[in-house]
């Protein structure tokens, strides 16, 4: 199965990501089974499914962060970003420096970069206050400010909409509407439907769903 | 060879060829344990220093030989279960760990009782003891490691990596506690080396180290089997086998 | 624009885990004062007399250094994990085995160092001869750097488990025992008289050799840790 269907923005000929048969077995209990797409430049990925069906394991078996128990092969062909449940959002330190910190790994930027990053976000004013003072949106906030920074192709999200407010999170459609038509991906998950004008593909993981996805995605 | 490999991966055939092998492996070793025992305690003759307290080498020295090989062992199915990811190595790996602590135990114990006659006293901090115990608080750790993780396949990598981690350090903390030992060593404490024993002593005490790899090896892979069954219970080969 | 350089990354990790240490001095002091509490215990529990507690000097205090390195490591990665810094660690593009030993060298310097330098004090509390005490700054300089290394080791395996406190020291102790003989060892030398060259010398091959092989431990347990 493939993700496809959209149109608009240039399609690469090489895919991100890759996965080839995945399955996961948790307790017992088969999650997914024989799950194989391709994400390629332009894609809007969601993944859909009730709670506890495995749309996180997912997500972190896409990003290598699970690297036994499941069956099925991953293969990563771009830099990629994961934003996890947890914010990585240190208490003692203040926004700034925990962006600064975030994207360190990815290159170097100047201070005002990551203060224009910080102000789209709406954390204008706040980037020198402790982190421990701020609401559980605001960490996630920080988290997603580095989202207007990253230059990797392929963005994976959990739940990046959680904490977040309406304005928020019609910023963050547009952002990711943007990341894609500019030749970026973008998979996550969310409980609630995207509001975009852009071909979204979906992936249903439905709890117990044996036969694999077969009528999973489609724009 | 490769075909060989696969096949040490797949729970059902490693359960059916661990089973034709203890089949016979087992009463042999029984066997050879028996007579090792009854030869070693009651037709060699008694030291001529020790009388017959002696004889609790055939039991202390092999057992303390195995516990040491055990934890080698452990590490290398753990090594195996990091580099090819073989589920089956991991539980080869769980498997020795109580097994390898057994042996440390009983190693300390007779060593407990050997030292009441032959020192005076229950327990001294010698090289050897010391290093036992040591042996001991790492097989107990990785056991310890392993239960603490309810996700068991994370556990047993965890494990791997921790019975490496005791491979390079084993020789370090032995020569440590020689070397330690040697600087402290009190004059009224004296080995009565087994480098002089008598070949009508070494005899049986070579069987019984043999017997005890032998009963090691059936250990482990009854252990085995019975962590496999426990890993596979919802497959359906193990459902046919017991008749569900 | 490209990836930081390995240094330059390295560099901001250790700046950001000592920014976060200090801006806790608490946690700092929380070893040091550890150490200075049981120390008095000893002449509570062993008696005043000022020979006896000389003697057993060496190894006093090196078993409680051990102690204070034993209780901190266990919140080497513990935060990290908690917040899902560890998580985007794993993921950068940066080599590990690097990252770890930024990781353990800042816990160094805000324990094993400060612990090294202040056990003078201590040492002249228990009556330590003062020609041993440049002996005992410098194997506690080599010899917390390895339990430090060591302890990461049982750091990394347990972080992902609720309770690690008690089930780390399970793990890293019998680790830890050939570094208090070689440390409390060069010592005890001084004291009777004997250069401790060569018990320093040990410790620093075990330094290197932990330098060497514990990040590789701490990169693989960390991996796992953060999958279970």
């Amino acid at each position: 199965m493939s993700v496809a269907g959209h149109s608009g923005a240039a399609v690469a000929a090489g895919s991100l990501l890759q996965a080839r048969g995945l399955g996961l077995e948790r307790g017992g209990r088969e999650l997914f089974c024989d799950l194989s797409f391709a994400v390629r430049p332009g894609h809007l990925l969601q993944v859909e499914g009730a709670n506890g069906a495995g749309k996180t394991s997912l997500l972190r078996i896409l990003a290598g962060l699970s690297r036994y128990g499941f069956s099925g092969q991953v293969e990563r062909a771009a830099p990629l970003l994961y934003l996890g449940h947890h914010s990585a959002v240190k208490a003692m330190l203040s926004p700034r420096e925990n962006l600064a910190w975030h994207i360190a790994g990815e290159g170097s930027y100047r201070a005002d970069e990551i203060d224009t990053a910080l102000a789209q976000v709406g954390l204008y004013g706040y980037e020198d206050v402790p982190s421990h003072t701020l609401s559980a949106g605001q960490h996630r906030r920080v988290n997603l400010a580095r989202l207007y920074l990253s230059r990797s192709p392929l963005w994976l999200l959990d739940e990046p909409f959680t904490a977040i407010d309406r304005d928020g999170v019609a910023a963050l459609e547009a952002l990711l509407v943007r990341h894609a038509q500019q030749g970026g991906a973008v998979v996550l998950t969310s409980h609630q439907r995207l509001s975009v004008s852009y071909p979204v593909a979906r992936l249903d993981l439905r709890a117990g769903l044996k036969e694999g996805l077969s009528e999973g995605a489609h724009t | 060879m490769w075909s060989f490999f696969h096949k040490l991966g797949s729970p059902p055939w490693l359960y059916r060829i661990t089973g034709s092998i203890l089949r016979w492996l087992l009463p042999l070793t029984l066997i050879a344990l028996a007579v090792g025992a009854v030869w070693g305690l009651l037709f060699t003759a008694p030291d001529f220093r020790q009388g017959n307290s002696y004889r609790i080498i055939y039991i202390h020295v092999p057992s303390a030989v195995v516990a040491l090989a055990g934890y080698y062992v452990m590490a290398f199915a753990g090594a195996i279960s990091l580099i090819w990811k073989m589920k089956m190595a991991d539980v080869a790996m769980k498997s020795c760990a109580p097994v390898g602590a057994a042996l440390t135990f009983i190693a300390l114990v007779t060593g407990a009782i050997w030292g009441k006659p032959t020192w005076g006293t229950w327990w001294v901090w010698d090289a050897r003891i010391t290093s036992m115990l040591i042996l001991l608080f790492l097989y107990l750790g990785v056991i310890a490691l392993y239960e603490a993780f309810d996700n068991k396949e994370a556990a047993g990598k965890a494990c791997a990596v921790l019975t490496l981690v005791g491979t390079v350090n084993i020789p370090i903390i032995y020569k440590s506690v020689d070397w330690w030992y040697s600087l402290h060593q009190p004059a009224s404490i004296k080995f009565t080396g087994e480098s002089s024993i008598d070949p009508s002593m070494l005899y049986p005490l070579l069987l019984m180290i043999g017997s005890f790899y032998a009963l090691f090896t059936c250990a482990l892979l009854m252990n085995m089997r019975l962590e496999i069954l426990r890993r596979e219970s919802r497959t359906g080969w193990v459902r046919k086998l017991v008749g569900a | 624009m490209s990836a930081p350089g390995l240094l330059a990354f390295c560099g901001r990790l250790l700046r950001r885990q000592l920014v976060l240490a200090l801006r806790r001095p608490v946690d700092i002091g929380n070893p040091l004062l550890f150490f200075a509490m049981v120390v008095a215990l000893f002449p509570l529990g062993l008696g005043p007399a000022p020979a006896a507690l000389a003697g057993f000097a060496p190894g006093i205090l090196w078993i409680i250094a051990l102690l204070a390195n034993l209780l901190t490591a266990d919140n080497l990665f513990r935060g990290d994990f908690e917040d899902g810094s560890l998580e985007q660690l794993l993921l950068s593009p940066q080599p590990l085995y690097l990252s770890v030993l930024a990781y353990v060298l800042a816990q160094w310097l805000v324990t094993g160092l400060l612990l090294a330098v202040l056990s003078p004090l201590f040492a002249l509390m228990l009556g330590l001869p003062g020609a041993a005490v440049p002996t005992l700054v410098a194997s506690l300089l080599l010899g917390t750097a390895v339990l430090s290394l060591v302890g990461g080791i049982g750091a990394a395996l347990t972080v992902g488990l609720k309770r690690g406190g008690m089930l780390i020291a399970l793990l890293i102790l019998p680790f830890y025992m050939p570094v208090l003989i070689f440390g409390s060892a060069a010592v005890q030398a001084v004291v009777g008289g004997m250069p401790a060259a060569s018990h320093l010398a040990i410790l620093g091959a075990m330094l290197c050799l932990s330098v060497a092989l514990a990040p590789l431990a701490i990169s693989a347990a960390l991996r796992i840790s953060i999958d279970a």
